[in-house]
């Protein structure tokens, strides 16, 4: 047997030249223009040619079979070239237009859909849920697959009024980061932890756990002569940031952990400034494998913003412009006081003019 | 236990058209006992409504404290398959570009030491490999290093670095993404992979404002593409649009923030005097409006989601600045200066975000050594309690220093 290679540390990711397709290679930063040429194909064009992309959606967690099926067909249509996209959609590089329509089709007998593009919704970015997070109040892939199936015709065409993004994080720590997107799902805890006295005291450092509370509702106490915590309920808004910190104190309740939705958050500066998703329904029961509550309400605000919004205007610049009192009458959600904010900040979200539509 | 899997609720959702990852990990399920377990364990949480993973544990690959998280089923003896389940966060190429032969080897060195499950990709940018065993951390990381690749951050340090297609596929770029991401991630990989920051530090590099990547919510320093002279302006191309028949008046004239745009018959002018920079024109007429050629970047600082004191965006620190051949020293020199004074000065858990709005902005760009400027606010203060520094002494008229 050879000898065995010597161990290298920092070496840092391969070099992004390595991965670019020679159409790519010649045109880099001198791109001149791009076209849409039906939903989910694009082309770009600059002086040393054209590159076609053909984007498809994925579930993000994929297995190798999946993954294999993706470059089998990257080697058959676009040269072994391909890339994925910030929201985790495919996309192949295309230098033969003449590829499309087979790609397509080979595309959608794998069982994937070819779209996400302009006017569309693109992919869910979504977190790990049931699969692999410690912290989940509700499942992440579920949810999703669950959602876009009732959406998908918003993916494969390009009629609503402008792009809808659509995000699911599974607990308040927002590792999709949903807090920005045109339609966030957020799966929640709505009760205290439970704390494991047995087990604080081996597992979790107290100064570090009375600290982690934003509200200040975490004191140490000594129960059956063990040093622990304990928490003011009253104050404890189940943010979960103690049990980042502290693993025994779980938060998961079956019989609470719910699924809250929320609108209006953008990222571009298209128009007009980044905002963040504001409110629209509290609670949701978590009711898996198909959720029936969550993908009812977000259907009908998806059908309802595009029967409603003006041509390229995002969810969050549509309720900016007829006022959110006029869209929970459109919508029929019900506003209750979980609507009023009181954390930090809350005053920047209260009227303060008279400003209202009767 | 019997082989069979019986997953009734996950079957569920093998129906409808959206591509289902319960049939695609069942896939996998034939020759791999990970996810066979894995989908039992799942199935018990869609019964149970709660999941049974273990807070993570500290395990990692020699001499890195960051790339791995480490995940233990709740219910080893039910789903042996997944007592261990731990993650592996390999750095991506920029710009998430590959070729079939790079990937198939990653996918190969998978397939032979873990679940072969993966997410492509995590929210940071990583590619995510999900699902191995402790004994199996150091050999992935030989066979992966082999192969010229590397882990990336986790923890409190340096996140993977990440960006948008950028020049490689997108005629709006005003910076070169995917160089920047490259050239940040190399020259920072011991604060990459060994923690030592207070709290986790994410870069994300957007190319121009409309931020494919979410840098200015999603990064504690966004760098997002930026020009400041004319849109360039091709009126042949424009008169081609009006042929076509678009409505220019409704879909672009009308939308622009600050009403700066006149067109008259087939010639359209800009205000750019006036100009924000949102992209919306030019997003709507790629082929004659195109960014300006003085073109650079702005950094945002901040953004982050809730934890702990509630979700960010970034805030402009850098109004704009730029890569003058090749010369990555200056952003250098500028990220240094910033993550010695919030290692000077923040407190453990605390992002930038945060520590900036507890010392003030004002100590913030003193202690980085930055001028204040107009264009990294809203408006000025309209609260009065100003902390002077500069006062009159009583005998005699000159100013104290300071």
């Amino acid at each position: 047997m050879a000898t065995e290679a010597k161990r290298v540390t920092d070496i840092g990711p391969p070099h992004y030249d390595k991965f670019l397709h020679p159409i790519i290679k010649e045109n880099y930063g001198k791109w001149q223009y791009h076209d849409s040429l039906k939903p989910g194909v694009l082309s770009h064009t600059g002086p040393a040619g054209t590159l076609f992309t053909v984007r498809c959606a994925s579930p993000r967690l994929v297995s190798i079979n999946f993954l294999n099926n993706i470059m089998d067909l990257a080697d058959k249509y676009s040269d072994g070239y391909f890339r994925f996209t910030s929201r985790n959609n495919i996309e192949f590089l295309l230098a033969k237009q003449e590829n499309i329509d087979p790609l397509i089709a080979d595309l959608n007998a794998m069982g994937t859909l070819v779209g996400g593009t302009n006017n569309a919704i693109s992919n869910i970015v979504h977190t790990q849920g049931w699969v692999h997070c410690h912290s989940a109040a509700t499942d992440a892939s579920g949810l999703v697959k669950a959602v876009m199936d009732e959406l998908s015709e918003y993916f494969t065409s390009e009629k609503l009024p402008a792009k809808l993004r659509v995000a699911v994080a599974c607990c308040l720590n927002m590792c999709g980061a949903v807090h920005a997107s045109d339609i966030a799902i957020l799966g929640l805890h709505r009760t205290p932890p439970r704390i494991d006295n047995d087990a604080l005291p081996k597992q979790c450092e107290i100064p570090t756990t009375v600290a982690s509370c934003p509200n200040n509702a975490i004191r140490p106490t000594s129960v059956d002569g063990k040093t622990t915590v304990k928490v003011d309920e009253d104050k404890c808004m189940y943010c979960g940031n103690c049990f980042t910190v502290c693993p025994a104190m779980p938060l998961a309740d079956p019989l609470n952990d719910g699924v809250s939705i929320w609108l209006g958050g953008k990222i571009s500066n298209a128009r007009t400034e980044p905002m963040f998703t504001k409110l629209a329904i509290p609670y949701l029961p978590n009711n898996p494998p198909r959720w029936p509550e969550v993908t009812d309400a977000v259907k009908k605000i998806v059908e309802l913003y595009a029967a409603n919004a003006r041509p390229f205007e995002r969810v969050g610049e549509w309720i900016n412009r007829i006022g959110w009192e006029k869209f929970f009458d459109m919508s029929g959600i019900e506003f209750t006081k979980y609507h009023l904010d009181d954390f930090r900040h809350a005053g920047t979200t209260y009227r303060r003019s008279l400003h209202n539509r009767y | 236990m019997s082989d069979e899997l019986k997953t009734p609720l996950l079957d569920e959702l093998e129906k409808g058209p959206w591509p289902s990852f319960v049939t695609d990990i069942k896939s996998m399920a034939g020759k791999n006992e990970m996810c066979k377990d894995l989908l039992r364990q799942l199935e018990k949480s869609y019964e149970d409504r709660r999941g049974y993973w273990k807070h993570g544990g500290l395990v990692g690959v020699m001499g890195y404290g960051g790339g791995v998280i480490g995940r233990y089923s709740a219910l080893p003896e039910e789903f042996p398959g997944v007592s261990h389940f731990h993650t592996v966060r390999v750095n991506q190429p920029s710009g998430w570009f590959y070729t079939t032969e790079a990937l198939r080897e990653v996918m190969d060195i998978w397939e032979k030491h873990g679940s072969g499950l993966t997410n492509m990709h995590g929210s940071t940018g990583d590619m995510v490999l999900l699902g191995t065993r402790t004994e199996e951390l150091e050999p992935i990381f030989r066979a992966l290093t082999e192969k010229g690749w590397d882990l990336g951050g986790s923890g409190s340090d340096l996140r993977t670095p990440s960006c948008c297609a950028g020049p490689a596929r997108c005629e709006m770029s005003c910076y070169d993404t995917l160089d920047m991401t490259y050239n940040l991630t190399q020259s920072y990989q011991d604060e990459l992979h060994r923690p030592m920051f207070n709290y986790k530090y994410k870069i994300k590099m957007s190319g121009c404002p409309n931020d494919c990547t979410a840098a200015i919510a999603r990064s504690d320093m966004g760098i997002i593409g930026i020009w400041r002279d004319d849109i360039k302006v091709d009126q042949a191309a424009f008169a081609a649009y009006v042929d076509s028949g678009m409505d220019i008046q409704g879909a672009v004239v009308d939308l622009c923030p600050t009403s700066c745009i006149e067109v008259d018959g087939k010639e359209i002018k800009i205000d750019d005097s006036n100009c924000v920079k949102c992209m919306h024109c030019l997003n709507r007429l790629p082929k004659a409006l195109s960014p300006g050629d003085d073109r650079g970047f702005a950094i945002a600082l901040g953004a982050k989601a809730p934890i702990v004191e509630g979700a960010l965006f970034g805030s402009v620190i850098i109004p704009f600045m730029k890569i003058e051949d090749g010369d990555y020293e200056p952003l250098h020199d500028l990220l240094e200066r910033i993550w010695e004074f919030w290692d000077e000065h923040g407190t453990a858990r605390e992002r930038i975000g945060e520590f900036i709005e507890r010392v003030s902005l004002a100590t913030f760009l003193e202690g980085i050594g930055e001028d204040p400027s107009p264009k990294m606010v809203k408006a000025p203060r309209d609260n009065p309690y100003i902390f002077y520094e500069e006062y009159f002494e009583e005998e005699g008229a000159s100013a104290s220093e300071e």
